[in-house]
């Protein structure tokens, strides 16, 4: 996941009898499945759509070790803060493929840097919560690693290859972290009354942010039916939504758990829950930058690019010293 | 006393070995998200792993050889300042990058031949645990020397920086080589070096390494001591308030 509101340039989604032979021949290709490689031709719009897909989801797979980062000098077990630790160094490495996935559409991981910097690239809105407990830990986990994959999943079978393929790799790991979230939820829900109060304190705070994750309800939006088109989205925003309350909820019914949204309720008709509104005004707000952590969490990227300018700078000189040195060995060797 | 079962002295030496590793761990962890690139971070986080890795093992040995029924992490969250073994230098604040690594550096060169010579040691479980975290040890040092090079030998300011950290840091080196009544026990039951006996590879890696890195080795040679007595830095109190807030607030509650 991670990648909420990506924009497309379409004013509306054309039809085949629209396009350029060159374009149609494109879409042809997506609507019989087959995979778009880096070196093919692709229109201009379908590649900047991905850059934005692809950098913003590698930028939330970043920006996601802070808040879980923030408990790993704290975990409460030694076995706890191991597998936090792996979790943690887990995103960076779906950070990095995502960031080698989106370099094959021309753009490098610096100029990348520099739009999350400055504010013009965005992350996940959930990233801007703050982790107030042990227990957020294991939320993050069960509820938004569990968005992630349901967001996920289907993007295995995005229609850009290189995409697709850092997909089949993130998921095995993502659904790993999820069972670690939902074990530590478990151990605190059966545990003391102070713990089990920690565990649904944290329930009630992710909730909202986790199903909004989805992205505002947008089947009428141009954006999403263009991405849908293009199958660089398989799903509409709802949709999954919905597939993720119905997996969810009885996942906290057995944690013996309260979801905090009075109108939750089983749909016997439509064979799924009925569910209240998230507050899309503090959606927005979030998106535009003030969430609870937003200016904390850019500042944290920010320092640590701006501290790190040395080291990169140290070892980029090596690099061309001992380039020249081999240089001058090669010289003096004929 | 058996080589093999409860032993007092193999219970401390373990805990020697655990702390240093649990805090080295937890420092390397503080950077989580922070670190220069996004390499770094994953490299720093698993280094941070493998030593907490390391730290359940000997802790696990501690338990074990105590014979007091505790668990690792009873004694990892239960102990106070006094109580922790490890050495100075791993409490030593992160500082800048370049001092974290020079930290890192200075460890890494004497924790492999330590666990070199702990593979002969004649308790297996030490032998066990020595052969395991040296297989991880020798990546943390190729790696760990890598960078000191290149820093020391990069643009002025990595090398002042690098310099900087090595001067800041070189005090706490000395620790790792003294002996006390405990090491005595253990030299003479075989069961581990004399710490006196690790100084020349260290030092000859390091005189190797800082000529490569174009940095100097301080003159002085006053050693900081203590941690492995239970006296330690300023620092330590710190770690330990924010490490173990979770099982002092909520007592024997499971995690």
């Amino acid at each position: 996941m991670y990648a909420q509101m990506v924009k497309t340039e379409a004013k509306r989604v054309r039809s085949l009898d629209e396009m350029e032979p060159q374009e149609r021949a494109f879409q042809e290709r997506i609507d019989a499945g087959q995979k778009i490689e880096p070196k093919e031709w692709m229109p201009e719009d379908y590649r900047k759509t991905l850059i934005r897909q692809i950098s913003q989801h590698a930028h939330s797979e970043i920006v996601g070790q802070l808040p879980e980062g923030n408990w790993i000098t704290r975990a409460p077990t030694l076995e706890r803060k191991a597998i936090l630790l792996a979790k943690v160094q887990d995103e960076a490495g779906h950070g990095l493929y995502l960031y080698c996935a989106a370099e094959t559409l021309g753009i490098s991981r610096d100029q990348m840097y520099e739009q999350l910097h400055s504010g013009k690239a965005k992350y996940s809105s959930i990233f801007n919560y703050p982790t107030l407990s042990w227990a957020d830990i294991g939320a993050i986990g069960w509820l938004v690693d569990g968005a992630a994959i349901m967001n996920q999943v289907p993007l295995q079978r995005c229609s850009y290859g290189p995409y697709a393929r850092a997909m089949v790799r993130i998921c095995k790991e993502e659904s790993f972290h999820q069972r670690q979230g939902f074990d530590i939820m478990t151990v605190l829900s059966k545990g003391t009354p102070e713990q089990k109060a920690m565990a649904q304190d944290a329930l009630d705070r992710w909730w909202w942010p986790s199903l909004m994750m989805f992205g505002p309800s947008d089947d009428a939006s141009v954006h999403s039916a263009q991405s849908m088109a293009w199958k660089i989205k398989q799903n509409s925003n709802d949709e999954l939504r919905q597939k993720f309350v119905d997996q969810t909820v009885p996942q906290a019914k057995y944690l013996g758990l309260t979801v905090p949204d009075p109108a939750l309720k089983w749909n016997e008709a439509k064979g799924g829950h009925d569910f209240g509104e998230p507050d899309w005004t503090e959606f927005f707000a979030v998106i535009s930058g003030e969430g609870p952590c937003n200016h904390e969490r850019l500042e944290a990227r920010r320092k640590a690019w701006n501290d790190g300018a040395w080291f990169r700078d140290g070892l980029t000189a090596h690099a061309s010293k001992q380039a020249a040195r081999r240089q001058a060995a090669r010289i003096a060797a004929e | 006393m058996s080589a093999v079962g409860l032993s007092p002295a193999v219970a401390e030496f373990a805990l020697r070995m655990g702390d240093n590793c649990l805090i080295l761990g937890h420092r390397n962890s503080e950077w989580c998200g922070h670190a220069p690139a996004l390499e770094e971070d994953i490299a720093l986080a698993n280094t941070a792993l493998d030593l907490i890795g390391q730290t359940q093992l000997w802790l696990g040995l501690a338990c074990e050889a105590e014979g007091k029924g505790r668990r690792p992490d009873e004694i990892a969250f239960l102990r106070d300042v006094s109580g922790y073994r490890n050495l100075l230098l791993v409490e030593q604040p992160n500082g800048d990058f370049g001092r974290t690594l020079m930290r890192q550096y200075l460890f890494d060169a004497w924790h492999l031949p330590l666990l070199k010579a702990l593979m002969g040691s004649a308790d297996k479980r030490i032998a066990e645990i020595a052969e395991k975290a040296s297989k991880e040890v020798a990546y943390h040092l190729e790696r760990s020397a890598d960078l000191v090079v290149r820093l020391g030998d990069g643009t002025a300011e990595s090398h002042t920086r690098m310099q900087a950290a090595v001067d800041f840091l070189w005090p706490y080196t000395g620790e790792m080589f003294l002996a006390d009544a405990l090491d005595e026990e253990l030299v003479a039951a075989g069961l581990a070096p004399e710490p006196g006996s690790l100084k020349a590879a260290w030092q000859e890696h390091v005189t190797r390494t800082f000529a490569e890195a174009t940095l100097k080795a301080p003159e002085k040679s006053f050693a900081q001591k203590g941690g492995r007595r239970g006296v330690h830095s300023e620092h330590l109190g710190y770690i330990l308030a924010e490490m173990q807030f979770l099982q002092r607030a909520y007592p024997g509650a499971s995690w």
